[in-house]
Parts: structure tokens; sequence; C-alpha cells
């Protein structure tokens, strides 16, 4: 228990914050704080059994939480039927196309050996495939994007229930980890951050551009919710009821009967959303709660030891036999995959996918802040930077807008520098992100909650 | 069909891909000369370079304000050749106490470069900060004076083609610029004694050291080459297209595939390695359709664009190349450091 105190004291003044938030703000803001704080806590996960448990940097979470959110988008959206007779079968004859190449390419790099012709034919191969496919899917790609533009020119998805693309989005960015790990595992730490970056830069360009996948730019919105509508509950009686229940005291003060009853429907029209927020926080946790079993008991097991030992050490753990880069390549996939889903979920909390709003700022450098300042290779450490990191993101710009005005009391309102801060308190959150990072890696360059290691 | 289409499309390359591509190219060529020091000399990949540039590129918009409200300019040319000494001079400023206060710690405990990119991320969200704090996120035009030094119409009544050639006073500004820095620059590396100390401290630190390099005085050194470069970079840049925080920020990516594909920490292999990449994004986006009505014969003209790739995808090709190289060199083109 004494040795847990720090983490229980540090999530205990976590919770306190967000239910001040609840009291002073609303609760509407302080429930989309916590569940994005679960949101991040997931992506943090991923990115600590790369960064804690391997010592993998992985500056590519923007593409993986983008590809996790494309497969919201394709599970849940209802097919197109006229896209799909439109051009169709274009595209699976482009899908063929791949396949044969992929196919292709894997037989040359069997059958014969290494050689400067062999690079050669791959080369050719990969630029007349890719021309090939551009110029035989381009009709079909035009004909989709052609049908109801305002509200689909795309393929559309398989209409299943939005929460099964939490799994399958796992999948998509395991799968793209498996690819970029074959490739860019070998490199040594700064370069395989460098190109990780710019792989996932590529991911968003395919998904921005690539309209007949995923409408591009035109984002997709009114995506299905695993949780009730706020409509809907506001009309339902037992909702009505209980939000009554909870108000009582504040209602039996109005006597006036047409006042009593605006007020309470004010009160159902705030309650609503709460109870729509509760939903994905109680979805949101359950993930989160498995998440971290699952890690912890994979960090105390056999083979987080081994992965330990990998990063501290590559050249002994590969001497007593253990398959280095294998290994690496695993957890590059569980990791990625661990952020896809984050990614699924962010997509399914907002409703709505928009490829534009992925940027390296927020999806993959904010999350790394997270990483550090919570404490790599700690579980308990990533979630807790997760949470910290997000509620100071979001209330960066409140605490500053308080010290501006706190600082610059005795200046009038018209004063020329005192305005221009206050319009620029936006910006403020990379001042705080900044400094609280350079701060934490060098007096405390292990994290809020250290990583530690019990030897059973 | 005859001569005259011959030239046509040799102006209308001229003019949509060449001109382009060397000024955009110079461009990131004078970033990659500056990730590429910083990473041979103080060993760590800077995350915080498109801001830094930005930092640079907005004092120098700072002080052409100052200059255009005093009514100072310089006529034909842009008042920001006036301001771009000032403010190199309060960017070397701004590179040494970062240094001082955040890097030089790390570098005095020896920590992994890991851990000095980190702290880079650190620098890059503060230098951002602050930048928009300042001057706001908004996209910036700073360019005053002359602006074409050849007008696509009067080239046209020029010579009689039916392609114009349009040659921006900043095109030429950039490419001029670029190779006189980057000729003094080559000639202190290789020629004076601090330049040559430079490098040897860059191939082996321990050597360099035990034959009485002071290794403070390189930092310093490359900090303040680092800091010319940046502003002048970045300026040119924001002259040439318009300056905006994100933009630079983005600049970053390119601006690294750059310096990897040249072979990081070889300042001539990123000098090259910006053209490539200018080169490579320019030409396999461009439609080429014009082009070939030129030269070929009326019954063979393409119906399509003839566009490899479209402009959309101009980013991804620069790192599409990188991950290529990364796969079959991984030391770059001109072989720089192993990694």
């Amino acid at each position: 228990m004494r040795k847990n105190l720090n983490v229980i004291a540090a999530y205990s003044i976590m919770m306190v914050l967000i239910l001040l938030v609840g009291i002073f703000q609303s609760w509407n803001v302080a429930l989309s704080i916590f569940n994005l704080c679960l949101i991040s806590a997931v992506m943090t996960m991923g990115a600590n059994i790369q960064w804690g448990y391997a010592g993998l940097i992985n500056f590519g979470i923007m593409g993986y939480t983008a590809l996790g959110g494309l497969a919201a988008v394709l599970i849940s959206v209802d097919p197109v039927q006229e896209a799909w007779k439109a051009g169709g079968f274009d595209i699976l004859m482009s899908l063929w196309l791949i396949i044969v190449m992929v196919l292709v390419i894997r037989f040359i790099l069997k059958r014969f050996e290494k050689s400067k012709i062999r690079t050669y034919w791959i080369a050719a191969i990969i630029i007349s495939g890719v021309l090939l496919i551009r110029f035989s899917a381009e009709p079909g790609i035009e004909a989709i994007e052609a049908v109801d533009p305002a509200k689909t020119g795309f393929l559309g998805g398989f209409g299943l229930p939005i929460i099964f693309s939490w799994i399958v989005g796992a999948f998509f960015a395991g799968g793209l980890a498996f690819i970029v790990g074959k490739v860019a595992l070998g490199l040594r730490a700064d370069y395989l951050a460098i190109a990780t970056l710019l792989i996932s830069e590529i991911v968003i360009a395919i998904i921005k551009h690539e309209d007949w996948l995923t409408r591009g730019v035109k984002n997709v919105i009114g995506l299905k919710r695993p949780a009730p509508y706020e409509v809907d509950l506001q009309s339902t009686d037992w909702f009505i009821n209980l939000v009554e229940k909870f108000n009582s005291g504040k209602l039996d003060l109005i006597s006036n009967l047409s006042d009593r009853q605006a007020t309470l429907n004010q009160f159902v029209i705030e309650g609503s959303s709460v109870f729509v927020k509760l939903c994905y926080s109680g979805l949101f946790l359950v993930v989160v709660i498995i998440l971290l079993i699952l890690t912890q008991k994979a960090l105390y097991s056999p083979w987080g030891r081994m992965m330990r030992a990998i990063r501290d050490n590559e050249e002994a753990a590969n001497a007593m036999g253990k398959n280095v880069v294998k290994q690496h390549l695993l957890i590059f996939i569980l990791g990625s995959a661990i952020v896809g889903i984050a990614g699924a979920m962010l997509v399914t909390q907002d409703g709505l996918f928009t490829p534009g709003s992925y940027r390296p700022m927020r999806y993959t450098f904010l999350i790394w802040v997270m990483v550090i300042v919570g404490g790599s290779g700690n579980n308990f450490g990533a979630i807790l930077g997760g949470f910290v990191v997000w509620f100071l993101w979001i209330e960066a710009a409140p605490i500053a807008l308080f010290l501006i005005n706190f600082f610059t009391a005795g200046i009038p309102e018209t004063n020329a520098l005192k305005a221009h801060l206050i319009e620029s308190v936006p910006y403020f959150r990379f001042l705080m992100m900044g400094l609280g990072l350079l701060l934490i890696m060098r007096y405390r360059p292990k994290g809020i909650l250290p990583e530690k290691i019990e030897i059973k | 069909m005859g001569n005259m289409d011959i030239i046509n499309a040799i102006v209308l390359l001229l003019n949509y891909i060449f001109i382009p591509a060397l000024t955009y190219g110079s461009q990131l060529a004078l970033g990659a000369i500056f990730v590429t020091l910083i990473y041979g000399i103080l060993r760590f990949a800077n995350f915080a370079t498109g801001d830094m540039m930005s930092f640079g590129t907005m004092v120098t918009i700072l002080f052409t304000w100052y200059f255009q409200s005093l009514g100072i300019s310089l006529g034909v040319l842009p008042t920001a050749l006036l301001a771009i000494p000032f403010a190199i001079i309060f960017m070397i400023l701004y590179m040494l106490s970062i240094d001082k206060f955040v890097f030089k710690y790390y570098r005095t405990n020896k920590s992994p470069p890991v851990q000095l990119a980190m702290v880079s991320i650190g620098v890059m969200f503060v230098t951002q900060a602050v930048v928009r704090i300042i001057i706001g996120p908004s996209d910036r035009r700073f360019f005053d004076g002359e602006k074409f030094i050849i007008k696509a119409r009067e080239f046209k009544e020029m010579t009689g083609l039916n392609e114009g050639l349009a040659l921006k006073s900043t095109q030429v500004l950039t490419i001029f610029v670029t190779i006189v820095l980057v000729s003094l620059l080559f000639w202190f590396l290789n020629k004076t004694k601090t330049g040559k100390s430079m490098k040897a401290y860059s191939d082996n630190e321990d050597l360099a050291l035990l034959s009485g390099i002071d290794p403070k005085r390189i930092v310093m050194i490359t900090w303040i080459i680092a800091g010319i470069l940046a502003t002048i970079g970045g300026a040119l840049y924001g002259l040439d297209k318009s300056f905006k925080p994100f933009t630079y920020f983005n600049n970053m990516l390119p601006i690294f595939a750059a310096a990897i594909v040249g072979g990081i920490g070889n300042p001539f292999g990123a000098f090259l390695g910006g053209y490539v990449i200018a080169f490579s994004e320019i030409f396999l986006t461009y439609a080429y359709k014009k082009f070939f009505m030129y030269i070929l014969p009326e019954s063979m003209e393409p119906e399509s664009l003839v566009q490899l790739l479209s402009t959309d995808y101009k980013f991804a090709v620069s790192f599409s190349i990188l991950v290529v190289v990364l796969l079959y060199r991984p030391s770059g083109i001109f072989k720089g450091k192993v990694l």
C-alpha cells in the first residue's frame, strides 16, 4: 500500500481537478475533458509499450490514430450502393492488381539472390504497377466521386455497429505498423523517429486525398453512435423522471407550475448531454481498464522481462538467444494497434471523421509529451500523463487568462499590450506544454510516476 | 510544329518546373544545412528546426515593419533585406540562450541523442508559442519593392512566343543569396582553421578534444551559423511565399528529408538534398499535357493531364524518396554519417 501511495495521491489530485471543473465550469465540460483524457490515456499506453517497454520511438502516432478513425467510418457507414455499381468493379480490379504485384515481388525476392538487377526489376515492377493501377482505377474513381458528391461520393462502409471498429481499427493500425516496422525498425533511434513521422504524413495525405474511400477533406459526418441520442432522451419518460428526481430539491423551490416546467426542461436538456457523455465514459473506461490489466500482466510476465532486457542491452539479449528483430516488430505492432483503438474511439465519440484535423502537433507530439511527463515504462504513469497533459491542454487558456489578468490588474483594459496578450490566450497552451516538458525532462527525467521494477 | 514549338516547350518547363524548383530547393537547402550542422556537431535531430526558422522570420518581419514605419526602404528591393542582419543578431542571441538554458545541461551530462531530440520538442513547443503570441498565427506577407523582374506578358511581347516566362524578384533573390551564403559557408568550413576544427569535432569528438580544440567555441560557432542559416532561409521562404507559423512547422518535414537524403552530417549533401527533394516533388506532380502538346504532332496529343501524381501528394513524394533512400542507402546519397 505504502509504495503505491504516490500513484494514489497523483490520481486523486487529478480526479479532484476534474471534479472542480465540473463544479465551477460545468459538468458537460468536465465530462468531455474526462472522456478525452481516457482516449489520450489509451494512446499513451500504446506509445508507452513501444517506448517504455522496448525503447522504440514511434513518431507516427498521428497516422495510426487516423487509420483507427478510418476504420470507424468504414465499419459504421452504410454502403453506398450506387457508388459500388458505378465504380466498384474498377476498384476491386485495382485491388487484385495490387495483390498480384505484391505476390510477384515476393516471388522475385524469394526466388532470386540479392543483386542490382533484382533491385531494378522490383523498382520497375512497382513503378509500372502504380502507373497501371492509376490509369485503370481512374474512371472508377471518377464515377464513384461523381455519385451525389454533396452527400456521399465514396463507397461507404459495411453498415455495422461502430463499436466493432475499435477492434478493426486496431487491426488496421497493426497492419500499417507491420509494414512500417519491416521497413524502418532497423534504423537507429532518431532516424526511426523521423522516418515514422514522415510515413504518418504519407498516410494522412492518402486519407485526405483518396475521396472514393474516405471522402477526404469533405469529411464524414453523422456516424452512428453506440450511445443514445440527446433528442431521443429528452422525450423519454424514464429519463425525464430521473432528472426530476435528481433535481427535486431545486425544483421544489419553484411554486409556479409553468416556471417549474421550463426549469425542468432546461435540466433535461443539460442532463441528456451529460448522460450521453457518461455512456461514453463508461465504454472508454472499460477499454482503459482491460488494456491496463493486459499491459500490466505483460509487463510483469517473462515476456515483459525479456523486452526490458532487450531495451537495456540489445546485444546481451541477442547473445542470450532472444530474437530482437522479431520482438521489436511485435511490440511495434502491438503498441500501434492500441493507438488504432484510440483513434476509432475518438471518431466514435465525435461522430465525425475529419481527415484535415490530423496534425502532428496534436496527435504525435502532444502524445509524446504525455508519455514523457507521465513516466515512461510505467502504465499508471502513462495514463496519468494522458490525464494531466490533456487537462492542462484544455484548461491552459483559462489559466493563462487568469494569470494575465492577475499580473496586469493595474493596467487599464485599453492598453495595447494587455489586449494583445488576452487575444493570444489560446497559444499559451503551447508555452505551457513546452515548459512543462522541459522542466520534467530536466528535473524529473523519469516522469511524474517513474518506472519501478519489482523483483519478486 | 517547328523550332518555335520546341522553344515554347522549353520556356514552359523553365517557367513551371525549373525556376520554381530551384527556388524551393534553395530554401530547403538552407534549412537542411542547418539540420545537418546541428546533427553533425551537437549530435541530435533538432525537431525545433521549422519553428526556429519561423522565429527568425518573425523578427525579420518586426524589423521590416519598424523600418517601414520610419520610411526607410531599399527602393526596388524588399525592405526585409535591410532587416535581416538585425534579425540575425537577435536570432543568434535566442539560439545561444536556448543552448545555455536547455541543451547545455544534456550535452555536459552526455545524454543519449534521443533525449536531446525530445528536449528539442520542448523547445519546439515553446518557440511556437512565442511566435504565435507575438505575431499571431495568421498568414502575413511582408514583401515590398518590385515584384517581377520579367513579367509573363512582357516576355511574350519581347520574344513573340506563346509561352510566357515570369521571373519573380524573390526567386532571383533566393537563388542568388543561397549561392553566396553557401559558398561562404563552404569556404569557412573547408579553408579556415575554425571550420576545419568543426569538421574534426564532427568526425571524432575525442580525437578533436585531444588535439586541443575548444568544444565550447565550436558549439557557439555552430549555433551562430545555425542562426544565420535559419533566419535567412526562413526570411527568403517568407518573402517568396508568405509567412505562416504552421507552414514553417510543416516545412520541417521536407527539410529533414533533404538532410537525410543528402547524408546527414554532410553539409554539401544537405545542400544537394534540398534540390533533389524540390525537383522530384515538382517533376512528379506537374501536369505535362501542355508540354506534350508542343513537342508531339497534333495526332498524338494526349487526352489526359499526363500527371504522374496529383499535386496533393507533393509532400508524400519527398517522404517516399526518403523511405527508399533509407532502405537502400541509409547513409544518404552523398555518404553522411551512418546512423
